[in-house]
């Protein structure tokens, strides 16, 4: 299954399994996709290889920035009709919060759906969602 | 300190080896200066790290954390002694994208430091620096939570 036949079964069937597995990098991170109250939630298990701050211990910045952009990927696959692969033109994250070694999850939000470009908010947390861990604004090609 | 070059070796050693996640990139220090202060990395290619299995291109979420780090490295070179920093945002423009089965490499420079910020610009090529297909800018907290890991640590190969 190619990769816009995986976006096609996620749109029609609301498994993302496939799609997330056909992308190596997010089998890398660990990062699976959840339906939740009817919300698409990125669930990134703790490993030992995400950690960036041994010390504290800390996850890397980079793995909540790139779970933050992968959910927003793929919430603009699920809940637009872009026909390709969206391709992030600008990604800003906030850092908020240090990521602790346990569970990490993130939800995107459309926040306009245009013509080439779409535009996402997306919060990552983890025992608390009102206590988020990190936040992105990105803004995605999509035409 | 300042007069000598940056011991690239000791810098890898706790960079690389002292990183979990760094060393899973296999992100590695090829160039620093004190001053100005600058560092280049490079995240050698990796199929584990490819982002749309049909281009091969890697997943940008590879391309922000190299920045990252980067960023966070040059920090260390501006402020000459090692003190725990915390990345408090990070935007990254992705100007192009990375050619397939390629190495990338990132330069990133710390050009401002206050008592409690860094302030940091980078970029990200393949062939030519003049060319880059990322640039990102970042700012950082100093004297964050935890402590920075002695010299002694990182020649003893010591794990916090």
């Amino acid at each position: 299954m190619n990769v816009l036949e995986a976006v096609q079964r996620a749109r029609e069937s609301g498994d993302f399994s496939p799609l997330v597995e056909a992308i190596p990098y997010l089998t890398f991170l660990g990062v699976r996709v959840e339906v939740r109250d009817g919300r698409r939630v990125g669930v990134m298990p703790f490993a030992d290889h995400l950690v960036g701050n041994p010390t504290v211990p800390a996850l890397h910045g980079g793995t909540l920035a790139a779970l933050l952009e992968s959910m927003a990927h793929l919430e603009c696959l699920a809940s637009t009709d872009t026909k390709q692969l969206p391709r992030t033109i600008t990604q800003t994250v906030d850092f908020l919060r240090s990521g602790r070694t346990r569970e990490t999850y993130a939800v995107a939000r459309v926040l306009k759906a245009g013509r080439r470009v779409t535009t996402l908010h997306v919060v990552a947390f983890q025992d608390d969602e009102a206590q988020p861990i990190a936040t992105a604004t990105v803004h995605l090609k999509v035409g | 300190m300042a007069d000598e070059p940056v011991d690239l070796e000791m810098m890898n050693a706790a960079f690389r080896d002292f990183v979990p996640h760094n060393k899973a990139l296999q992100l590695t220090l090829v160039a620093a200066t004190w001053n100005p202060p600058q560092v280049t990395l490079k995240l050698p290619w990796d199929a584990r790290l490819v982002g749309n299995p049909e281009t091969q291109v890697l997943h940008g979420g590879a391309i922000t954390t190299l920045l990252d780090a980067c960023c966070g490295a040059s920090v260390y070179v501006k402020l000459k002694s090692p003190q725990p920093i915390a990345t408090l945002d990070l935007r990254v423009d992705f100007l192009g994208r990375a050619p397939a089965h390629r190495d990338v490499f990132a330069k990133a420079e710390c050009y401002r430091v206050t008592q409690s910020v860094a302030f940091v610009r980078a970029s990200a090529w393949v062939d030519d620096e003049a060319e880059p297909f990322a640039a990102a800018t970042a700012t950082f907290a100093l004297s964050t939570q935890g402590r920075a890991i002695t010299q002694d640590e990182v020649r003893k190969g010591l794990v916090p």
